[in-house]
Formats: C-alpha cells, sequence, structure tokens
C-alpha cells in the first residue's frame, strides 16, 4: 500500500513542480497521439464508410482482413516499421526513425483498422430508410457519407475514444520506432517504462497517474460536446 | 465542415513542427549503465554548452548498440565490450575506438550469501554456485555485461549454465535485474556502477551485498566508436569525433571522475592512457 500512495503523492509533485522532462514527455504524447488520431479519423471515416455502406465483391473477405488487423500487437507494428526505417531499411533516406514522426506513423496503422471497423459497423446500422430517401432526394455519394457520419457521430465518436485509447496507452511502437530519448521522442508510457527498468517503481506509477489524468481529460471533454450535440 | 477543415489543417502543420529542430544533434546508441546512473543526463548539457550539439541516446544493451550502428541508425556508440567493439572496428563498421572509463564488475548475492562465495576467486565461485543451484540472474539480453558474465561461465564451466533451472535470464537491464535477484534471493553480476545506483535506491531496503571483487578479469571497459561513413553515407562522423575528442579532455575526464553517488566514484576516466 506504501508504494502506491506514495505514487499518488508523487504525481501530484510532479505535475506542481514543473519538472521539464516530464511536461516534455506528456507534450509529446498529446501530441503524437492526437495527429495520429486525426489522420487515421481522415483517412479511415471514408474508408469505414464505403465497407459499411457498399456491397461488392470481396467485402467479407476485407472485413474479416480489418478485423484481424485489431489485433495487431504494437511490438510488431513497431519491428516492421523499424525495418522499414532503418538506414537500411526502404524509406531509410526519409530519416524518419527515431523521431516523433515515426511514432505518428505506426500510431496511425495501430488505430486505422480501429476506425474502420468501428465506423463500418456504424452505417451498417444506421436505418436504411435514411439512405433510400436520400437516393429519392438525388443526393450525391459524398452527400450521403455526410449524412450518415452526421447520423452516426456517437458511434463514431465511440470508435475516436477507443482509437484514442488504445494509441496514448500504446508502447511497443513509441519504444522501437521513437527510441525514448529524453526530451525528444520520450513519452509518457516509455517513460514508465524505462521508470520501472531503473527500479523507480514510485515514479513510474506516479507517471501513470498522470496517464489516467489525460485519458480522463480527453473523455471528459468528449462528454461535454457529446451532450451538446445531442441538444 | 471547411471550417472544420481549416482548423485541421493547422492542427496538423502545429503538431508536425514539433520535432522541427534547427540545433544539430548526434545521435548515440549507449549500454542501459551509462543512462541508468545518470551518467549522461550529466553530461549531455554540458557537451551542449560546449560545442552546441545536442546530443541524444537511445540505451540499450551493447548487443543491440552495435546492431543499430551496423543499420546506420546511430552516429556514435558508447560501449563496454572490447572483444565485440574490436570486432566491430576490424570489419570496419566503426572507427576512432578510444577507451573512455572504466569501473569493474562484481558479483552481487543476498547479504546471508547462503552459497559461501565470500573469498572464492571468480572461477571456483561460479562453480559453486552451480554446484548449490544456488539461482543467478543472468541480463540474457547480450548486453555488455551479459557477454562478459558468459564469457566467465565458459572459462569456469566450459559451457553455459544455458536452460538450468537455477540459471535465470531476465532480458531486462541492469537495474531490473538486481532488483529481481534481491525479490527471489539469488546472485547476479553488476557493473559497479549500476551498483551503487542500486544501492542510493534502496538505502533502507537493501538486501544484497557484494560477494565477490577486485580481481582483473573483471575490469569493464567503456568506449566511444564512431560509426564509419564509408559504411553508412549518413553517418555524421564530424559531429561524432567531436565528442570523441570532447570526452577526452583532461577537463570532461575530470568531470566523470567528479561523478558520484554516495560517496563513491562510479566510473574512473582512463582515456589517453
Amino acid at each position: 500500500m506504501n508504494l502506491f500512495t506514495d505514487g499518488f503523492t508523487e504525481a501530484i509533485e510532479l505535475l506542481l513542480k514543473g519538472d521539464d522532462s516530464v511536461y516534455s514527455a506528456i507534450f509529446a504524447t498529446l501530441s503524437v497521439s492526437s495527429l495520429a488520431l486525426l489522420i487515421s479519423l481522415i483517412i479511415g471515416l471514408p474508408l469505414g464508410f464505403i465497407l459499411g455502406y457498399y456491397s461488392f465483391r470481396g467485402k467479407v473477405i476485407l472485413r474479416t482482413i480489418v478485423d484481424t488487423l485489431l489485433a495487431l500487437p504494437t511490438v510488431v507494428i513497431g519491428l516492421i516499421l523499424y525495418t522499414v526505417l532503418s538506414k537500411n531499411g526502404v524509406f531509410g533516406e526519409f530519416d524518419l526513425l527515431f523521431t516523433l514522426k515515426a511514432i505518428v506513423i505506426g500510431q496511425v496503422i495501430l488505430s486505422l483498422p480501429i476506425i474502420i471497423a468501428l465506423t463500418a459497423a456504424q452505417v451498417e446500422s444506421v436505418d436504411k430508410r435514411l439512405y433510400t430517401s436520400l437516393k429519392g432526394l438525388g443526393a450525391k455519394p459524398i452527400q450521403i457519407l455526410n449524412a450518415t457520419l452526421i447520423e452516426a457521430r456517437f458511434g463514431i465518436m465511440t470508435a475516436a475514444i477507443t482509437a484514442y485509447g488504445r494509441i496514448i496507452t500504446e508502447i511497443g511502437i513509441s519504444m522501437m520506432v521513437g527510441g525514448n530519448i529524453k526530451y525528444h521522442t520520450r513519452t509518457v508510457t516509455t517513460a514508465i517504462a524505462l521508470e520501472t527498468g531503473k527500479g523507480e517503481f514510485v515514479t513510474g506509477l506516479a507517471l501513470g497517474l498522470v496517464l489516467f489524468c489525460l485519458a480522463l481529460m480527453v473523455n471528459i471533454a468528449l462528454s461535454v460536446l457529446k451532450r451538446k450535440w445531442a441538444q | 465542415m471547411k471550417k472544420i477543415m481549416i482548423k485541421s489543417a493547422l492542427c496538423i502543420t502545429l503538431l508536425l513542427s514539433i520535432n522541427a529542430n534547427a540545433k544539430e544533434s548526434l545521435m548515440m546508441a549507449t549500454t542501459t549503465s551509462t543512462d541508468n546512473t545518470g551518467l549522461l543526463d550529466y553530461l549531455a548539457p554540458k557537451f551542449e554548452k560546449d560545442t552546441g550539439i545536442t546530443l541524444k541516446w537511445l540505451a540499450t544493451g551493447t548487443g543491440k548498440a552495435l546492431k543499430m550502428g551496423k543499420n546506420c541508425d546511430v552516429d556514435i556508440l558508447f560501449v563496454h565490450a572490447p572483444t565485440s567493439e574490436k570486432e566491430f572496428v576490424a570489419k570496419a563498421y566503426g572507427q576512432n575506438r578510444q577507451e573512455v572509463m572504466y569501473n569493474d564488475f562484481i558479483l552481487l548475492g543476498p547479504k546471508n550469501d547462503f552459497a559461501k562465495i565470500k573469498g572464492l576467486n571468480v572461477r571456483s565461485a561460479l562453480k559453486t554456485i552451480k554446484e548449490k543451484e544456488a539461482k543467478f540472474f543472468s541480463r540474457g539480453d547480450n548486453s555488455g555485461t551479459n557477454k562478459k558474465e558468459k564469457s566467465l561461465w565458459k572459462k569456469a564451466l566450459k559451457k553455459l549454465p544455458e536452460s538450468q533451472k537455477w540459471y535465470m535470464q531476465t532480458g531486462q537491464g541492469m537495474l531490473s535485474t538486481i532488483n529481481m535477484a534481491s525479490q527471489m534471493n539469488g546472485y547476479t553480476m553488476s557493473d559497479r556502477g549500476t551498483w551503487i545506483k542500486y544501492m542510493s535506491q534502496h538505502e533502507n531496503n537493501n538486501t544484497m551485498k557484494v560477494v565477490l571483487e577486485g580481481y582483473p578479469s573483471l575490469v569493464n571497459q567503456y568506449s566511444v566508436i564512431s560509426i564509419n561513413a564509408k559504411k553508412c553515407a549518413n553517418a555524421k562522423e564530424e559531429l561524432a569525433k567531436k565528442f570523441t575528442t570532447w570526452i577526452n579532455t583532461s577537463k570532461i575526464q575530470r568531470y566523470i571522475a567528479d561523478f558520484r553517488l554516495l560517496g563513491q566514484a562510479l566510473f574512473i576516466p582512463n582515456a589517453n592512457k
């Protein structure tokens, strides 16, 4: 119990003290995960819509692949990305390895299947009469996409929250392609792994609480937004 | 919708600028001990102040650090496995290998030393651990410490105690491994720097002590190696050279000697000797 309560006090101390390395890790985590989520939404929403709305040959197979990708372990994504981004890899010339950008790419790969799969499921569950009436009114596909996304907005929000939860707590990718470089690519999760490895359990625990608070704030913000939309 | 698009575009540009870093930076792969002890945290700001170069380091085992060097993903190595290092330079992956500092390896065990290791020499100590089947915690990660430990086992037993039930390979860093040995009442081998760091963390609840030390075969030499631009066109040879020269100056060598915990020196500088 002692360790745990110490973790609480240190978490508060860490935040109040304005420790540079802690804030740099928080900033890295927030910016990387937010950017990754944004990119995943931009790519994933239309793809999820196509997958849920249209019927075409091989749709079932595609659905199965996307659903399987949901189970992709982060270390595997990290490992594959490392071999590709390494100076000896195919994309080595872009100098992406051990940068925050590399983590963003990995997190997009991680969250894209979540967005696509959950959006597709949402689109499928939207009342089919919406589509028939929209088509009857002569709506273009892009307008149908818009209307559907608005209709399914709560479900899509859930998809976004789920994806955000997965990428903000992810460690395999950040460690492999970020490299856990202090003040540069150290995120809250890699910092926790490092502190635990150093035997600084209290600091690790404190950082864990910090991460939890971040997730809490994001979710509070979203639920406020949800209520606004519902009115 | 348009508003959202503009906002998103703004967000992206803002976020993409996060790691636009105008300063020159040197990428180093190093062992866990230089990082865990805080030595690099102590040296990096001084290096940046003296040369304007930002030092970025990846702390892993020496084995992985050498691999990263071969893959051209770093510019310089700060490692401690002389045999592998010399091979690395001989194969022209690295150049300008300079010895920087040393400390020594020690055998740690529970305070009651139930296997009665204290007083034995290296060879009989390891033999005794095997005979009594005392739990031994190995890094098992091909780090410099692990390489050293394996070479000692080979000398003592003619082969590695691989897959023995008392021989535990943790696959983790030195501090975690000492911690595991302490929790499970076993023996382990550590570099002195990390051991002093461990003692400073566990002043009130330390269950471990040094059971073997002071043999010439236990010297732990740290060196820096620049990555050869002939093998890796992108390697920042100039910056790596600056670091090597810098860390070998008498001023920085003195800083290393002054780096202490609990009043004890963690590393002893020995550049140009």
